[in-house]
């Protein structure tokens, strides 16, 4: 295990490009979910006020 | 409408914006001061070792015309777009893109020429050889017009824009690329007594490419920033 | 199919089937990506010059030919959006950019990392990673425009019209680069060039590939269903979507 770890060596490289891709892609799906939230939360309270 | 009246339509805008700028011709001297001032910029940040200098001129005096160009760029219609005169020139019976073409032709003759005409100037400063100096005008003149041509696309995108002037960079810059690795290229290898065949041609294809292609995209993006 | 490519273009269908898709699409990309991982960093041997350091070409690659892929992508769907005026289709070139633009940095950050125990520097100006920032460079621009232009639908235009002199461009770009690089290359790279592909080492590869595709899938109905919401407030059927949140 710590020599799956360990990457020959290239622990740094290899370990940090996965990290940042690993990063950039949940940041790709969880920025547009949280977005998708707030859209439909801030138009039902828009449709709650024009109701009354 | 004959071949002849759209002709003399291409001739008039060209006519008519060298006129204007004529008029104005104070504005035409500040991209030139630009582009000599960027070129001098450069020995005094590197050094003045001539061998380092004759070595990166031809690189240093390319981007600085890009920069150049550039900078002149947002003025192909941004008067023309203010005052209306534009949305008159949609409504010609000429196709767009031909006047788009001669407003391009113009603009090249008023910022490109001065270019090539003060470049040797600028070359005898970083000591170029002057079989060298003709190469790199050779250059300047395939290259600058399709700095023009491919520019006028990215100012049709953003003249309808209130700060189109850092983006227009960001747009245009890109596009650029090739045209600066070929014609810099080009004179590095004439100054190493290489040929140049090659690059030459390469610069001739991409200027035809854009003299036929550019003004198309030109004049649909105009037509959408008149909305 | 051209009934089934309308219908799939209204805003309403479009708005629930994607809705419905992602679940699946969600769990198809995580079987992928464990088989992908597992085969990459586990069971692919390691190369016989680059040691470890080589299983950086199991983000690198992908992420690389996706960034390339996406732009395609969004030029001819703003294409298309531009000539038959289809909204989703301008949608989906936009709601593209940013997704691309991510590959793009992705390729370029793990190609520096994957550069730095090869080549001993973090940047190389080699060709492909020039080609790579060029074309970083061109996302910017399409995403600074779209962003510059307040009517959405102008602003899908006039992308649409960048995308597509970019496509036209990106072959030029690249093929002057290709050049340049070859004029002023050192012999550094060449054992970087091509690594004698193994079948262990290259299956990985090509699951990975499929895996960021559908990546891209998801991405892309999660950004366009926000891009819809945005330009349909006020619409019918977004007002029954409401009713049932």
């Amino acid at each position: 295990m710590s020599e799956f770890l360990h990457m020959g060596g290239y622990a740094l490289y290899v370990w940090s490009s996965y990290g940042i891709a690993f990063l950039i892609m949940l940041f790709g799906i969880f920025k547009p979910l949280i977005l998708h939230k707030q859209q439909l939360r801030e138009l039902k309270l828009k449709r709650q006020r024009e109701k009354r | 409408m004959t071949s002849h009246s759209l002709f003399s339509a291409f001739l008039s805008v060209v006519r008519r914006d060298l006129l204007l700028a004529y008029r104005h011709r104070s504005e035409l001297v500040n991209p030139l001061a630009f582009f000599v001032m960027v070129v001098s910029m450069f020995p005094l940040a590197v050094g003045a070792d001539v061998e380092l200098l004759r070595r990166i001129a031809p690189g240093v005096i390319w981007v600085a015309a890009l920069l150049a160009s550039l900078l002149s760029m947002d003025a192909i219609f941004r008067s023309d777009f203010e005052d209306g005169s534009l949305e008159l020139m949609v409504m010609t019976p000429h196709p767009l893109s031909v006047l788009v073409l001669a407003k391009v032709v113009a603009h090249w003759l008023l910022s490109g020429m001065p270019l090539l005409l003060i470049t040797p100037l600028l070359a005898l400063m970083f000591d170029i050889d002057v079989d060298v100096i003709w190469v790199l005008l050779l250059t300047l003149l395939l290259g600058t017009p399709v700095l023009s041509l491919i520019g006028a696309i990215a100012v049709a995108l953003t003249v309808g824009l209130r700060k189109g002037g850092v983006l227009l960079a960001i747009l245009v810059l890109p596009l650029y690329v090739p045209v600066l690795i070929f014609a810099s290229a080009a004179v590095d290898s004439a100054a190493s007594g290489l040929p140049i065949s090659g690059q030459l041609y390469m610069m001739s294809a991409i200027l035809f490419l854009a003299i036929t292609l550019t003004p198309w995209p030109t004049a649909a993006a105009l037509k959408m920033s008149l909305g | 199919m051209m009934k089934f490519l309308h219908k799939f273009s209204s805003p309403p269908y479009f708005y629930s089937i994607s809705g419905r898709m992602l679940p699946w699409l969600t769990a198809l990309f995580l079987v992928l990506l464990a088989y992908g991982l597992y085969g990459g960093l586990v069971t692919a041997p390691a190369d016989y010059q680059q040691g470890d350091s080589f299983r950086i070409i199991y983000v690198h690659v992908p992420a690389a030919w996706m960034s390339m892929f996406i732009y395609m992508v969004m030029a001819v769907s703003g294409g298309i959006g531009l000539i038959w005026r289809i909204k989703l289709a301008e949608i989906v070139s936009i709601s593209s950019a940013p997704i691309g633009a991510s590959f793009t940095l992705l390729a370029l950050v793990t190609g520096s990392l994957w550069g730095k125990p090869m080549w001993g520097t973090w940047w190389v100006w080699d060709a492909r990673l020039t080609s790579e920032l060029i074309l970083f460079f061109l996302y910017l621009g399409v995403i600074g425009l779209y962003n510059a232009i307040e009517d959405n639908r102008t602003a899908s235009r006039a992308v649409a019209i960048l995308a597509l002199v970019g496509v036209v461009n990106i072959p030029i770009i690249h093929y002057s680069v290709e050049w340049w690089s070859s004029l002023h290359q050192g012999p550094t790279v060449t054992k970087f060039a091509k690594p004698s592909i193994h079948i262990d080492m290259l299956i990985p590869l090509l699951v990975m590939a499929v895996a960021f595709k559908i990546y891209y899938a998801i991405a892309l109905l999660l950004r366009c269903r926000n891009e819809l919401v945005q330009r349909e407030q006020g619409s019918r059927w977004l007002d029954e979507v409401l009713e049932k949140v």
